[in-house]
């Protein structure tokens, strides 16, 4: 495992703190760590998942937001390493996948067909509550080293933590405003993502492409810009043309 | 649909001892109305809510987050000077709020109260938050152009949070070319006539193998 550049490293930790200002995009921001998560120790995909709080893991960010990976993310809130490490607390480090059938039955052997061969998840922990976990998946066994799980808890507390938006949450109720707010917005996210898949005859995850570049080129957050899509699509006009004629 | 959110709101105040339950109605124009209440304490201060034009239920459902409230005595009072008070003179110390919402559909929100101030448990907020679900499915359920008329399929059937299901709904809001709110309660009475879990619907709706037009419901 090659060892991380310090400089990158830091590049990566400065562009967290740009995006923790008041109003930022949660979404947005989840989907950075994913990436910067994939990148910096070299795993080929890297979803975040979160507690709903009926008790149930739902993917909220994805380094690669396809359908065929969303769904693998998704399908451990029955069983898999994201839902060991939520409930017990701990991670789970370079498991190996051709060996997991008995530990995860039903997500090994569809982890495997995808063409990953080990998978990693690290809680997402504020002090003692568990909110959620952080799940890699690599193409290769052995992955990751001490410092790479270092690495990977440090992004893992920073997503906690930009999640939050507050270092000191005391009260158990600002922790579900906030969780739940987080997880309606990513529900916006789908649903646009359906619609504009629609209007303009592509898949699901090419008109996420397009919401997403188009939040890019005109400067604005990408679940205002969904929720705009589902609710007044006729203030986007170039985004969704004659979608209500 | 009032009967099946009363009995709703009933329940819900007993599993989270609470001194009053409500579901209000909303949209973006305003409040409309509390639909259901476990009792008249909680329908008038949902009812104040939509006089003052200032509560929590207002806050909740603009803001797309529950409002907790632990103590009504505290800033609150700040918050919503009118409001506040009024809860506090007919004897509640706290005041727990959820958007009633699917992503952006939203319909108003689920009001809990209680008597003495203090923390919403995490046990507690989980089985709100399944009231919730509940009492969207119901909501849902009498919106439209379809009676099902009787009990939802489940928690699962709208909110099981599958993406698959979210994307269908905004796919439905354009094959039909209505509002989202309405859409969802298409897309569910369709699988309900249909008999099929929305789940699977939803897949067939995503993978291209099905688009609902006016003439099927």
């Amino acid at each position: 495992m090659p060892q991380v550049a310090p400089d990158r490293l830091a590049e990566v930790f400065v562009e967290v703190a740009d995006t923790l200002v008041a109003d930022f995009d949660v979404i947005e921001f989840l989907q950075m760590i994913t990436r910067r998560t994939r990148e910096l120790v070299a795993v080929t995909a890297v979803g975040l998942l979160l507690d709903d709080g009926r008790g149930r893991l739902q993917v909220m960010a994805a380094s690669n937001e396809e359908t065929r990976l969303l769904e693998l993310f998704q399908l451990q809130h029955n069983e898999g390493p994201c839902l060991d490490a939520f409930t017990s607390g701990t991670a789970i480090i370079n498991a190996d996948l051709a060996l997991a059938a008995r530990r995860w039955p039903t997500f090994a052997p569809r982890a495997t067909a995808v063409g990953f061969r080990s998978v990693h998840a690290l809680p997402l922990r504020l002090r003692a509550t568990v909110i959620g976990a952080l799940n890699l998946f690599g193409g290769q066994t052995g992955v990751l080293d001490a410092a790479d799980v270092r690495i990977v808890q440090a992004l893992a507390d920073v997503a906690t933590i930009g999640l939050l938006q507050e270092q000191a949450i005391r009260h158990r109720e600002v922790l579900t405003e906030q969780l739940q707010h987080a997880l309606n917005s990513r529900v916006v996210i789908e649903q646009a993502k359906g619609a504009l898949a629609r209007v303009h005859d592509v898949t699901v995850d090419e008109s996420f492409e397009l919401l997403r570049s188009y939040a890019r080129n005109h400067n604005r957050k990408l679940v205002e810009l969904a929720r705009l899509v589902v609710t007044s699509p006729e203030s986007v006009p170039d985004l969704v043309p004659h979608l209500m004629d | 649909m009032s009967g099946r959110l009363a009995a709703l709101c009933s329940a819900a105040s007993d599993v989270l001892a609470a001194a009053g339950t409500s579901v209000s109605l909303m949209t973006d124009t305003g409040v409309l109305g509390v639909a259901a209440s476990s009792d008249p304490v909680a329908d008038s201060l949902g009812a104040l809510q939509f006089t003052l034009g200032e509560g929590p239920c207002i806050d909740a459902y603009s803001s797309q987050r529950p409002v907790l409230v632990t103590d009504l005595s505290g800033e609150a009072s700040q918050r919503w000077p009118g409001f506040a008070p009024a809860a506090a003179a007919l004897g509640l110390g706290a005041v727990f709020v959820f958007p009633l919402q699917v992503g952006a559909a939203r319909l108003g929100a689920l009001t809990v109260l209680r008597r003495t101030p203090g923390g919403l448990s995490g046990t507690s907020a989980g089985l709100a938050l399944a009231v919730a679900d509940v009492a969207v499915e119901i909501l849902l359920d009498g919106q439209g152009t379809v009676d099902t008329g009787q009990e939802s399929g489940g928690l699962d059937d709208v909110l099981g949070g599958q993406y698959l299901v979210y994307q269908a709904q905004g796919m439905t809001m354009v094959d039909l070319q209505v509002p989202l709110v309405e859409a969802l309660a298409r897309l569910r009475a369709f699988a309900f006539a249909q008999e099929r879990p929305l789940d699977d619907v939803a897949r067939d709706i995503v993978e291209g193998r099905l688009r609902l037009d006016p003439q099927m419901l």
